[in-house]
């Protein structure tokens, strides 16, 4: 019986550590714990909610949009200010591509280490690497030649002696199974990604002037004008570079991303037994079309029950601080909904520098979300989940693609491999349905169409004295919610429950595990000093931590309060 | 000066580290299959966003053939991340160029492949090999409250590990306005006493980069600005080099011909918004915030946020989240000029105009040279 502690969790975003009980070989126990609080809430009091997009987008530097859009939403709720088409598919578009680019930068640069040995590609043939890759797709960058470029480029970095960011990690360990070619085919790809992310997220500056935080949304609308005939608006030259950069970005998820995620995936089929929780997902829905229909369905699925998604209600929401650093009110046990929520803090964990947390009571400044007092997993594979119990064509196609691909039942998708592989189709998706919305965008300019805000309500004048709403979003991580009270034209009380405070969280009152913790228990792990499986569960959800942290105003109970991503 | 010798030199000292088979940046990038051409191509494009003349690319050049792979560290604290996505979007060099050819980056938690105790061993080596001799980059704010209780790494608190790494650091540079002035998390009331680098290691010599996130542009810019030069560029003030922070947006905006003509976007969507028209009525701050943006711009020079219709909002501006909202309150006191008839005089005066109306900061730099850089109290 052993504690084992990783902190830094790397290749995440923020300040993530896990101490696990391993015992024969196996964990038998774990805790996720964030060490790291900002307390951005607390500033919100008081602010313009027209403002509050751009504080809350700073949640998050990686999922750059998602909080500007729940803000958005959740204002434009509250206000009930109905936006005009064109900012709504501008929306949909930004939203798509940062889906697309974010989980193929996950793939590559968060998660892939943890399945492909960079060491071993330097001993590939890389004739050997060019005849895999040609077998699974006719990608242009597939020749002997470009593998052996690639190859000597990390032989010279090797035989420099300085290994930078690959210096220290688990090469060697006897869980990568990968072929030498086949790492080094992954290897090539993790550099085309890089350049390839680079590119494609220019969407985000042409419609919103830069990437990250990009600059451009509105409370009842958009800021980018439309106008074929400016040169300073969204006109033919700018939207045709989208199109192009949208057909560059789908072009690599179908002939690179999904092939090289099969290709790895069925040299790991293992994994389709390991990591996956206890089986409760929640799906927001996204893409709002003009009929008010979702493209993404919502739902809830309970114990892996893929023949039943019920609908989601958000009453049934409430948090829990009997583990994070919090304190509440009327004392803990008890949780409490968004509108109500409080995150007064109060670390009472151990003085640093620290060994170990004191897991048996409050262990981390991430709280405890619950649904219907049950925790909940977020994010890709709930979403493709939920789609696909749901019957959604495009969704159900993708499914059965990669599953028939891999020779797996759809029970392989409750798994670390699962999660995964539900990134991909979900990417898959995100990518094939953006290019539409853009297409509609322009179905709408050429008739003449170029409202890009409502206008109306935009003064606070016109507000009523007290409003409140709330504002949903399918982030790439998962369901976000933001909530928003105004009151005189200010925030009174803000608050958000984020993809990654649902699958990051602490035990709740009734000490049931957080998603993380419980898909790590009874993962193997070869060699306790280098859990690299460990990682590879933890990275399968993608974690994104900065966001996870809430706080309150001091001043009684006038809380505001916000996470993240 | 040469390598040749063995040793690259710069001002008579010995660089970064003396291991013989080290390449200088430029051969090692030759040894990787870059060409001379794409490397005087990209010592031009550095060159260009440092503002230095043309003529200085090939001694750009030169610099860069005799340096070799400098350690870099990057720590992540009270952050978003943003400021190391804004680095994977870099052009001038690629990330990748930056990862595997030019510094050796020796810790960044977000792209590193190893993690826990071995993650840690790998800061440890860098920063005692070469003690005095890494660039250390920092991201996020520095919380001081409660024992530094608000922010840990493998269990230490970002201040020891900022006043440990830092402090042994030839420079550091502050990435971000949270790490430059305390940024979002020491927005009023500043629940966990967040500071700026500068603040928390004051012995440290730091370079801040504020911006919301920083242009990668200007990093690229500083760091081989410091390789090249052997010693960091000029500051303003605020800790920030004059190359990119030394104008203001307002002066260099592409729409202040349309500000000086009294054309403005009047609401979102109309014809003025439609037409690039001046955003001060809908609350920019460009005339308060010195950052090349207009200039540099994002993305491989795809946008910036007044090009792209939205206002300024002062984010390379120490205390901007306080000092400069709400975001679309217009600034008080800017006269706008309302005829074309003033365009002549306000050309003449333009700069003495500008300070007067705006309470420029240029003015508030010249009478507070000797401020410390995170004093925040600058009206606004």
């Amino acid at each position: 019986m052993a504690r084992i502690v990783i902190d830094p969790i790397t290749r995440i975003e923020g300040h993530l550590r896990i101490e696990a009980q391993v015992d024969g070989g196996r964990i038998t126990d774990a805790w996720s714990s964030s060490t790291m609080f900002r307390g951005i809430e607390k500033i919100l009091k008081g602010r313009d909610p027209r403002d509050a997009w751009y504080w809350t987008q700073r949640f998050c530097g990686v999922c750059t949009t998602v909080h500007s859009i729940a803000s958005i939403r959740a204002v434009e709720n509250a206000l009930k200010i109905k936006i005009p088409p064109n900012a709504q598919l501008i929306r949909n578009i930004i939203i798509g591509i940062q889906n697309v680019q974010d989980h193929v930068i996950h793939f590559y640069h968060l998660h892939a280490l943890d399945w492909v040995d960079i060491t071993s590609a330097l001993k590939a043939d890389p004739g050997a690497s060019s005849k895999l890759a040609s077998s699974i797709s006719d990608w242009p960058n597939n020749s002997a030649t470009y593998f052996k470029e690639v190859q000597d480029r990390f032989k010279a970095f090797v035989a420099s002696g300085r290994l930078g960011p690959f210096a220290n990690a688990y090469w060697g360990h006897p869980a990568y199974r990968l072929p030498p070619e086949a790492n080094l085919m992954a290897a090539a790809h993790y550099l085309e990604a890089l350049e390839w992310q680079k590119d494609v997220i220019k969407i985000h500056a042409i419609l919103g002037s830069k990437n990250p935080h990009p600059q451009t949304f509105l409370v009842g609308g958009m800021a980018i004008p439309i106008d074929p005939d400016s040169q300073n608006a969204l006109n033919a030259d700018k939207l045709i570079e989208i199109k192009r950069l949208l057909k560059k970005a789908q072009d690599f998820v179908e002939n690179v991303y999904i092939p090289d995620l099969l290709a790895v995936a069925s040299y790991y089929k293992d994994w389709a037994a390991i990591g996956g929780g206890e089986g409760n997902f929640l799906c927001y829905g996204e893409f709002t079309d003009a009929g008010g229909n979702q493209w993404f369905p919502s739902g809830v699925i309970v114990n892996k029950d893929i023949t039943k998604v019920l609908p989601v209600d958000q009453k049934k929401i409430a948090e829990y601080v009997d583990h994070s650093w919090y304190d509440y009110m009327e004392g803990q046990g008890k949780g409490l909904h968004p509108w109500n929520g409080e995150s007064e803090p109060h670390y009472t964990g151990p003085k640093p520098p620290y060994q170990f947390l004191e897991t048996d009571k409050k262990y981390s400044w991430v709280k405890a979300p619950r649904y219907n007092e049950q925790p909940m997993e977020v994010g890709p594979l709930a979403r493709v989940l939920v789609a696909y119990a749901s019957g959604h064509k495009e969704a159900k196609e993708a499914v059965d693609m990669v599953l028939g691909k891999l020779g797996v039942g759809p029970e392989a998708l409750f798994s670390t491999l699962g999660r995964t592989g539900a990134r991909g189709i979900d990417c898959l998706l995100n990518a094939r349905q953006t290019p539409k919305w853009l297409d509609e965008l322009i179905g709408n300019i050429s008739k003449g169409d170029y409202r890009i805000h409502a206008n109306t309500l935009w003064d606070p004048s016109e507000w009523p004295a007290e409003a409140s709403g709330y504002g949903w979003h399918e982030a790439p991580r998962g369901a976000l919610g933001h909530w928003i009270r105004i009151k005189d034209k200010a925030i009174f009380n803000y608050q958000a429950v984020v993809p990654s405070t649902w699958n990051a969280s602490p035990r709740d009152a009734k000490g049931q595990r957080g998603p993380y913790e419980s898909a790590l228990v009874g993962t193997p792990l070869a060699d306790p000093d280098k859990p690299l499986e460990i990682l590879r569960t933890v990275h399968s959800f993608d974690p994104c931590l900065a966001c996870a942290v809430h706080v309150t105003d001091v001043a009684g109970n006038e809380m505001v309060k916000v996470k993240v991503c | 000066m040469s390598k040749q010798n063995g040793s690259a030199t710069r001002n008579g000292k010995k660089h970064v580290s003396d291991e013989s088979r080290e390449y200088s940046v430029g051969e090692d990038l030759r040894q990787r299959g870059v060409s001379r051409r794409d490397f005087l191509k990209f010592c031009s494009a550095v060159t260009a966003a440092l503002s230095l003349p043309v003529s200085f690319a090939p001694k750009v050049a030169e610099a860069l053939d005799e340096i070799k792979r400098p350690p870099l560290v990057w720590l992540e604290f009270q952050d978003c991340a943003g400021n190391t996505e804004a680095l994977l979007r870099a052009a001038n060099p690629t990330a990748a160029e930056i990862v595997l050819d030019i510094l050796s980056v020796d810790y960044h938690e977000t792209i590193m492949a190893a993690a826990g105790h071995q993650a840690e061993a790998a800061l440890d080596k860098s920063i005692t090999d070469y003690k005095g001799k890494y660039i250390c980059v920092v991201e996020g704010s520095i919380p001081m409250k409660d024992g530094g209780v608000y922010g840990c790494v493998g269990g230490k608190s970002f201040l020891d590990l900022a006043r440990k790494v830092c402090g042994g650091a030839a420079a550091t540079i502050a990435v971000g306005t949270c790490a430059a002035y305390g940024g979002i998390p020491a927005a009023v009331p500043n629940p966990t006493g967040a500071v700026s680098v500068k603040e928390a290691v004051p012995g440290a010599t730091v370079i801040n980069l504020p911006g919301c996130p920083v242009n990668a542009d200007n990093l690229t810019a500083t760091i081989v600005h410091y390789l090249v030069f052997g010693k960091i560029p000029a500051l303003d003030a605020f800790g920030r080099p004059l190359f990119a922070y030394g104008k203001r947006i307002h002066d260099n905006c592409e729409r202040r011909p349309h500000f000086d003509a009294g054309q403005y976007v009047e609401q979102w969507g109309d014809d003025g918004h439609r037409k690039g028209f001046c955003l001060y009525k809908m609350g920019c701050k460009g005339p308060l915030t010195f950052h090349n943006c207009p200039s540099q711009r994002y993305n491989e020079k795809t946008g910036w946020p007044v090009g792209s219709g939205h206002g300024c909002v002062g984010c390379s501006e120490p205390a901007f989240w306080d000092s400069m909202g709400p975001m679309y309150k217009r600034l008080p006191e800017v006269h706008g000029f309302g005829i074309e008839a003033m365009a002549d005089k306000i050309g003449i005066g333009l700069a003495v105009g500008t300070a007067a109306a705006f309470a420029v900061h240029g003015a508030i730099m010249a009478i507070n040279k000797d401020r410390e850089p995170g004093d925040t109290t600058r009206e606004g």
